[in-house]
């Protein structure tokens, strides 16, 4: 127990370091965002020095990182100057779309790459083995932005069985009534299934994209650490003993090799959040990393800002939450 | 190294090489690779960028083997010549960060001490970050060049060559043969240089040779989304976005001719890597 509560407090100086990067990063973005306002031609340079203040840019590093640091505190992340909309509400609006991107397409990868691994690393040098590898390999060589645009080749242009890539539903349906944010799971609360199955639909394509990138580490490290566990001596001992395969397996060998892999899934998901930004791009999915290379394009600092720092904070609470599981599922690992 | 040591590790090359058929493909088509990345300019039939409003748009034919663009250029002259400056970019940031970063980890990992508690926190800070989209923002500070795409990719690879380095040389520098050399007189510049460093050689070869390709898909991914090579340059990422329009339109050629050479050369790098590691480090086998 107080190994985790030590864990917990150790993030926070990692915390503050990723505060204190993504303010520099974006103070030294070129393009001053006073200048935006002034594309305006009948500004003059008073406005733009006016605008400037207003912004607080005229003030020193040091005084503006405080403003950001008490902005942070009361959930204020600022405005953005394309949309003109609080950044916060812009990633609220924009968050659910790309977690329920992400989760899908996690849960796809998770589903394919574990019996592929642990299958591999039964018949080590079979058929299956090759197989496993190559699959990996080529998962994890495929750019997302061709994978995702050679499946909408096939299964939109040749095929005709998805839907237009143009985001997450169909232009002439209504969305539900936000209750989570994830339309999937919104339609299903609304009792509207053929909504659900519109939403789910416009998803497969991307969260396929994603999920084959995501394939590679994760049937890696199952096959690798199936081979390691079935090799010990406790394995050999359930064998000699007479238990069946399936239970040697399943019980014995799998519980104990579940470690590596539950550390892998939560660094495949963290990837995963930052690689999604291309395939948002590919499927004009209205998602936090489409918004966030907008804004990259646009010299928008804040909402880049927020988008780095979510993220961060996101892969910081997503290794905690691993450390926290690992240390559940194995005591040992927490001392 | 002896003779016989020499001998043993050409064994080991051999069995890696030919135990696996994959990994002679691998070896052959990187060769491939490096061929075309040099004799490109006078392999293609082409000029890569010459405009033909004349044939704007046409699918793979004996003329133009991957079609021809929205402009009329040939898209096989344009893969062909865009390899080089995709190979280029990926050298350049892994060497880069390589060199970079192994010297940083290297020297906290065998001083300590203050800096190597500074600079591994940093290093746990820049890893909480999503590195393409660093690396995005890193490109739009610096400036839309390429040369930055090689810095950018170069430093959000930084953290995980100071890390391998640092763990290396803390597990290394309290080994016996450090110690002998200590008690030998050798000073610290010598211990380093001539003993743990060569030691730590092959974990840090593993680590770019993997990284390649990863370099590869990041520089291609940031000209996709338009930062670093401009058109009209002949560049595989920026191929594929010009592409993409005309996919849901039928015109696949644009796009999947340019993306294929990217996923070869990132798959080719991945299996040497892999074929490297059982090369370099048996025990890493998986």
């Amino acid at each position: 127990m107080t190994g985790i509560v030590l864990r917990l407090l150790s993030a926070i100086p990692t915390l503050f370091g990723v505060v204190l990067v993504t303010f520099l990063i974006t103070r030294v973005l070129p393009g001053d965002p006073a200048v935006f306002f002034a594309s305006n031609p009948s500004m003059t340079t008073q406005d733009i020095e006016a605008v400037r203040q207003s912004l607080g840019l005229d003030k020193p590093l040091p005084e503006q990182f405080l403003i950001y640091l008490g902005g942070l505190l009361h959930g204020d992340l600022g405005n953005s100057l394309s949309t003109g909309q609080k950044v916060v509400t812009e990633f609220a609006n924009r968050l659910p779309a790309s977690a329920e991107l992400t989760f899908l397409a996690f849960f796809i990868a998770i589903g394919v790459s574990l019996p592929l691994g642990i299958a591999a690393a039964l018949r080590p040098g079979s058929l299956i083995d090759h197989l496993s590898r190559v699959i990996a390999t080529l998962g994890v060589s495929m750019p997302t932005f061709v994978t995702g645009l050679l499946l909408i080749f096939f299964f939109y242009f040749v095929l005709g069985v998805a839907p237009e890539p143009i985001g997450r539903l169909d232009p002439f349906m209504f969305e539900p009534d936000r209750v989570t944010g994830l339309y999937t799971i919104d339609a299903l609360i609304a009792g509207d299934l053929e909504l659900f199955a519109a939403a789910l639909k416009q998803m497969i394509l991307p969260a396929v994209t994603m999920a084959l990138f995501a394939l590679a580490p994760l049937t890696r490290m199952a096959r690798a650490s199936m081979l390691e566990v079935l090799g010990s001596e406790f394995i050999r001992t359930a064998r000699a003993s007479g238990l069946s395969r399936r239970k040697i397996i399943m019980t014995y060998a799998f519980r104990n090799a579940l470690l590596p892999i539950v550390t892998t899934m939560g660094m495949t998901f963290s990837y995963m959040l930052g690689a999604n930004v291309l395939v948002e791009r590919v499927f004009s999915w209205p998602g936090v990393g489409a918004f966030a290379v907008d804004s990259i394009i646009n010299l928008d600092y804040a909402p880049l800002q927020g988008f780095m720092l979510v993220m961060a904070g996101i892969f910081i609470v997503v290794n905690l939450t691993t450390d926290v599981v690992v240390a559940l599922i194995d005591p040992r690992a927490s001392r | 190294m002896s003779a016989s040591a020499m001998r043993e590790r050409i064994q080991v090359v051999r069995h890696v090489v030919l135990g696996n058929p994959l990994n002679i493909v691998a070896f052959g088509l990187f060769l491939l690779i490096l061929l075309v990345a040099i004799l490109a300019p006078s392999l293609v039939p082409h000029d890569p960028l010459k405009t033909n409003p004349a044939h704007t748009l046409q699918g793979p034919s004996a003329e133009f083997w991957f079609g021809t663009d929205q402009l009329g250029r040939d898209i096989f002259a344009r893969v062909m010549i865009a390899t080089r400056l995709d190979l280029m970019i990926a050298f350049g940031a892994v060497t880069l960060s390589c060199l970079v970063g192994s010297i940083i980890g290297a020297m906290i990992g065998y001083w300590g001490g203050f800096w190597d508690g500074a600079v591994s926190r940093m290093v746990d800070v820049l890893m909480a970050f999503p590195l393409f989209v660093l690396a995005l923002a890193m490109v739009a500070a610096l400036g839309n060049t390429v040369a930055n795409v090689v810095y950018a990719t170069a430093v959000v690879n930084l953290p995980f060559y100071i890390r391998l380095a640092r763990n290396e040389m803390r597990v290394r520098r309290g080994l016996g043969y450090v110690e002998a050399a200590r008690v030998g007189g050798s000073g610290d510049w010598r211990i380093l240089t001539r003993f743990l460093i060569p030691n730590m050689a092959a974990p840090l070869v593993i680590q770019a040779s993997v990284n390649l390709g990863w370099a590869v898909l990041n520089a291609a991914g940031l000209s996709f989304l338009g930062l670093g090579v401009r058109a009209p340059t002949p560049e595989w990422g920026i191929m594929v976005a010009e592409g993409a329009r005309f996919i849901s339109s039928g015109q696949w050629w644009v796009a999947v001719f340019p993306g294929l050479a990217l996923l070869i050369a990132v798959f080719v790098f991945n299996l040497m890597g892999d074929a490297l590691r059982d090369i370099l480090d048996p025990r890493m086998r998986t």
